[in-house]
Order: C-alpha cells, then sequence, then structure tokens
C-alpha cells in the first residue's frame, strides 16, 4: 500500500505542478488578451490593478467567487450546473498529453494526438448542456450554433492533422515534435497551418466566429444565465482551451520545443520555454484577429468551413500522400 | 493488479448503470446524456485492455459526432411529450409485442457470446497470425486496413457515402424567393459598375433613374 500511496502523491505533485501554471497562464492570457486588443484600438486597456494591471485578472476572479450564483427557476439544475464544470475540466485534462520538452509531459500516449482531438470534440457537450439546461430561447439557441459550428471545425481540424500525421508516422505527440528536427510543418505545410489557425479560432468560439455569443442577436449566447463563478468557469475553460489550441498549433507546424536555429544562444534556453514563446506568439496572433476582424455571418462560417476548408484541406491530404508515395519519404517505421 | 481491477469495476459499474439509466430515465435528453456517458466509459474500458485506438475513435465519432446530432435531434423534435405518452397510453400495448421480439433476439445473441467464450482458449490456439507485440495497435491496425482488408474498407466508405446521398436527396427541396449570395460576382465588381459621379448643375438638380 505505501508503495500506492507514493505513485499516487508524485502523480498528484505532477498534476499541480502542471495545472496550477496552466491556471495562472490562463488568467495573464486574459489580462494579455484585453491589453492586446487595447493597444489596437489605442486605448490603455486594464493598467490599474498591480504592476502594468497586471494583477486585473486575479481581481476579476475575486469579484466572481464572491458573486452570488443564481439557479433559474425553470432550469434543470443538475445540468445546469455540471455544464460549466464539464467545460472547466475538459479545457484541463487536454493538457496532460502535451510535452513541454523531451521527458517533460504527463503522459506520454500512443495515442496524443487522438486524445486531444477526443477531449476537444467533447468540448462541445458543456455548451450544449449549460444551453439547453438554462431553459432560456437565447442560450438555447446560442448552444444550437455553437455546437453546429464546433462540429463543422472539427472536420477540416481533424484532416490537417492528418496532414501532418502522413509526415511523421506516429501519433505521439512527442514524436511529431521530434519529427520536426530538420523542417518545421510550417513551412510544406503552410496552407494548411493558415487554415488550421483560422479553423482554431471557429473551434474555439472565438472572434470573428464568435457567433454563439453574438451579444447584438443572442445576448450572451449559452452563458446568458450564467452567474458569479459558474461564469467564471466557462470563462477560464474558454480561455484555457484557447491556450490548449495555440498549444497544440505550435506542436503540428512550429516544432513544439525545438529552438528554431541549434546555434549557441538559442539552444542553451530550456525547451519548455520555446514551447511557452510560441504559445505565446499564436496567442498575441489570436488577440490581434480578434481586434481586426469583423464579425462573420452565420451562413458565411458555415460555407467557409464546409464549402472551403473541407475540400482545400482535403486535396491538400491527397497531394502530401501523393508527394510523399512519389519520392518515397514515408515514414515507415 | 488491484487497481487495474478497481479502475475496471468502476467503469463497467458505470456503463451499466448509465445503460439501465438510457432506458428508465422519463427525460428523453436525459437518456441521451447517459448514453453518452456510457459511450464514455466504454471508450475507457477499450482503452483499458490495450486498445487505445479503438477507444479514442470511438470517442471521436460516437460521442464527438453522433451523439451531438442525436441529442439535437432529442432536443429539437420534443420526444419526451411522446415518450411520457407512450408510458401512459393505453394503445401502447400494441408496441409490447414488438420490443419483447427484439429483447428476445438480443438476449440469445448475448447468450450465444458468453457460451462462445468457453472455446476463448481454441480460438486463441488457432489463430496462425504472428503477431507483433512491439507495434502499437495504430500500427497494425494500419497494416491491414489498406492492405488485407482494403476491399472491405472501401466497401463500407461507401455504404456510408450512399446513406448520406439518400439522406440529402430525401430531404432536399426546392424553395422559391430564397437570397442567394454570389461570393464571386461581389468580389468581381469594379468600380465603375458601381459607382457613377455625375456633376451636378446648382438649382437644376439631377435624375438618378435615368
Amino acid at each position: 500500500m505505501p508503495e500506492y500511496a507514493s505513485i499516487l502523491f508524485s502523480e498528484v505533485l505532477k498534476i499541480l505542478m502542471l495545472l496550477i501554471p496552466v491556471l495562472v497562464s490562463v488568467a495573464m492570457i486574459v489580462w494579455l488578451d484585453r491589453r492586446v486588443w487595447a493597444f489596437v484600438q489605442k486605448r490603455r486597456g486594464p493598467n490599474v490593478v498591480g504592476p502594468f494591471g497586471l494583477l486585473q485578472s486575479l481581481a476579476d476572479a475575486l469579484k466572481y467567487i464572491f458573486k452570488e450564483i443564481i439557479i433559474p427557476a425553470s432550469s434543470n439544475k443538475v445540468i445546469f450546473i455540471l455544464a460549466p464544470i464539464i467545460t472547466m475540466t475538459l479545457a484541463l485534462i487536454s493538457w496532460a498529453v502535451i510535452p513541454f520538452s523531451e521527458d517533460f509531459v504527463l503522459a506520454d500516449i500512443n495515442v496524443g494526438i487522438l486524445y486531444l482531438f477526443a477531449v476537444s470534440s467533447l468540448g462541445v457537450y458543456g455548451i450544449i448542456m449549460g444551453g439547453w439546461a438554462s431553459n432560456s430561447k437565447y442560450p438555447f439557441l446560442g448552444a444550437i450554433r455553437s455546437a453546429a459550428q464546433m462540429v463543422s471545425y472539427e472536420v477540416s481540424i481533424g484532416i490537417i492533422i492528418i496532414n501532418v500525421l502522413l509526415c511523421v508516422g506516429s501519433l505521439n505527440l512527442s514524436d511529431i515534435v521530434k519529427a520536426q528536427e530538420n523542417v518545421w510543418y510550417i513551412i510544406p505545410l503552410f496552407p494548411m497551418f493558415v487554415i488550421f489557425f483560422i479553423s482554431a479560432l471557429a473551434e474555439t468560439n472565438r472572434p470573428p466566429f464568435d457567433l454563439p455569443e453574438a451579444e447584438a442577436e443572442l445576448v450572451a449566447g449559452y452563458q446568458t444565465e450564467y452567474s458569479g463563478m459558474m461564469y467564471a468557469m466557462f470563462w477560464l475553460g474558454e480561455y484555457a482551451n484557447i491556450l490548449l489550441m495555440c498549444a497544440l498549433g505550435s506542436i503540428l507546424f512550429l516544432g513544439g520545443w525545438l529552438t528554431p536555429i541549434d546555434i549557441f544562444p538559442f539552444n542553451v534556453i530550456p525547451s519548455p520555454i520555446w514551447l511557452i514563446l510560441k504559445i505565446l506568439l499564436l496567442f498575441i496572433l489570436f488577440a490581434l484577429v480578434k481586434a481586426i476582424v469583423p464579425r462573420y455571418r452565420y451562413d458565411q462560417l458555415m460555407r467557409l468551413g464546409w464549402k472551403v476548408f473541407l475540400p482545400l484541406s482535403l486535396t491538400w491530404v491527397v497531394l502530401t500522400a501523393g508527394y510523399l508515395m512519389y519520392f518515397d519519404l514515408l515514414p515507415v517505421n | 493488479m488491484i487497481a487495474h481491477a478497481v479502475v475496471f469495476y468502476i467503469f463497467s459499474l458505470i456503463a451499466i448503470v448509465s445503460a439501465i439509466m438510457v432506458t428508465v430515465s422519463r427525460n428523453t435528453v436525459h437518456s441521451v446524456f447517459f448514453l453518452i456517458l456510457d459511450f464514455i466509459s466504454i471508450s475507457c474500458l477499450f482503452i483499458m485492455i490495450g486498445a487505445e485506438f479503438l477507444g479514442m475513435i470511438m470517442l471521436i465519432v460516437y460521442v464527438g459526432a453522433v451523439a451531438v446530432l442525436f441529442l439535437f435531434v432529442v432536443m429539437m423534435l420534443n420526444v419526451a411529450q411522446q415518450k411520457n405518452e407512450w408510458f401512459v397510453a393505453s394503445d401502447s400495448s400494441s408496441h409490447i409485442p414488438i420490443g419483447l421480439l427484439v429483447s428476445l433476439v438480443i438476449f440469445s445473441e448475448l447468450l450465444i457470446v458468453i457460451g462462445g467464450w468457453k472455446y476463448k482458449d481454441k480460438l486463441q490456439a488457432s489463430i496462425n497470425v504472428n503477431l507483433d507485440l512491439n507495434l502499437t495497435n495504430t500500427q497494425s491496425l494500419g497494416n491491414v486496413i489498406y492492405t488485407d482488408y482494403v476491399h472491405l474498407f472501401q466497401l463500407s466508405g461507401m455504404v456510408l457515402l450512399v446513406a448520406m446521398i439518400g439522406a440529402i436527396v430525401l430531404t432536399f427541396r426546392k424553395r422559391s424567393g430564397v437570397k442567394t449570395q454570389s461570393y464571386l460576382r461581389q468580389i468581381s465588381r469594379e468600380r465603375n459598375e458601381g459607382v457613377e459621379l455625375i456633376d451636378v448643375e446648382t438649382k437644376k438638380g439631377v435624375k438618378i433613374d435615368a
């Protein structure tokens, strides 16, 4: 028994070592998002609480914690409470397989990329459950929009992942990073990177695809009836998902923990730092898009997903496979 | 091994209880949620026996896509009311014979499966495929699906495609008065087609729709 206990203790410690930084960086990333947004619009952004306003998110979280949680009388209470919990949990458990360096990964499983894909496809449920259980028109409409959007864009993300997997020959995330030692996949698969980035925006309900919470039409979409800490959990889950998509993008296309050039000043920087820098770069792009691009119309969004991205990425699969076959570059192990 | 067994029993208990709850719960949406829980615990069981690829694909396909559509249909069609009426109405007895027949078939199938358990050792002895235990099961599946079983694989894909086309044909209807947007025409519009500059003389005005 003490053996089990020690294993359990060390595992829990490892999980905490991963999750606490993730949660803190989610709070920081919300601040960064607002700062970038403000910078583009020539405003100041949050700059009062703490140095440069860094503690703004903590102040917001404190406010949410002390607010009353209102549960609508006609709602389906169990599912109503479960929805934000599910969103938050799913956003956090996917970090288990992200490799921060060669040996710094919580669970180095064979099908890491499938795990990530499965967890992100489960993310729809938090939203549908929240929208349905609120028993109100706007949340329900928002939930349906969101679910349709996420299911549509998952298809193109899946096919883009297949493109990368064809080049790697393994579903393990560490193998995917190691396969990019010579050249990052952003160079040979650049169109796929662009489509992945846009699909990731749609998948995480970020602007310009934030139709589920289009405030002009649907109040706040599926979050309308939520308040206090439950609203904050939806919000945290959303940003954790955005961070995860950035991490996935940097692992698939930007070479994960690898240094850009393997020479002196760059290769002494520890590899987790590189991954974090790449995630930050992608996130700043996310934030810039939010500030610059106006919102899509719903039918345009669906058209983009099904009629543009799906055929494009499918064609690219055929091209990649044909290229690898013809030049005998298929990774066989 | 003890931890493995404990986790196995937890997942199978969740699977069985949620399978029962699918049929028992009054609210249809709850039934679908229990079905999803069932799918998830079954895929956890798949992962526990080492079939991680099947487990993940089950999560992605069934939970991530099929069950979402299921949920949509149930939420939109108000099946809940219908189900309640079925429970209460007197003419629901007409469904009982069919239900009994189906459950009898499933029960006998289960009996055959459990009976087949007896011959498990003989079956394993009769398999003369040399399994490479170093391969992950994703690789071993990939090795056979596109080589030995490529025709069956393509055939099942065709079946799905036919079903998809059938569904589209059945629900497709031409509606009149629908405004469609031609993106190509919008983008390829030139300035001189859209804007016309006219010098307006003072106190004379100009006729636009000339």
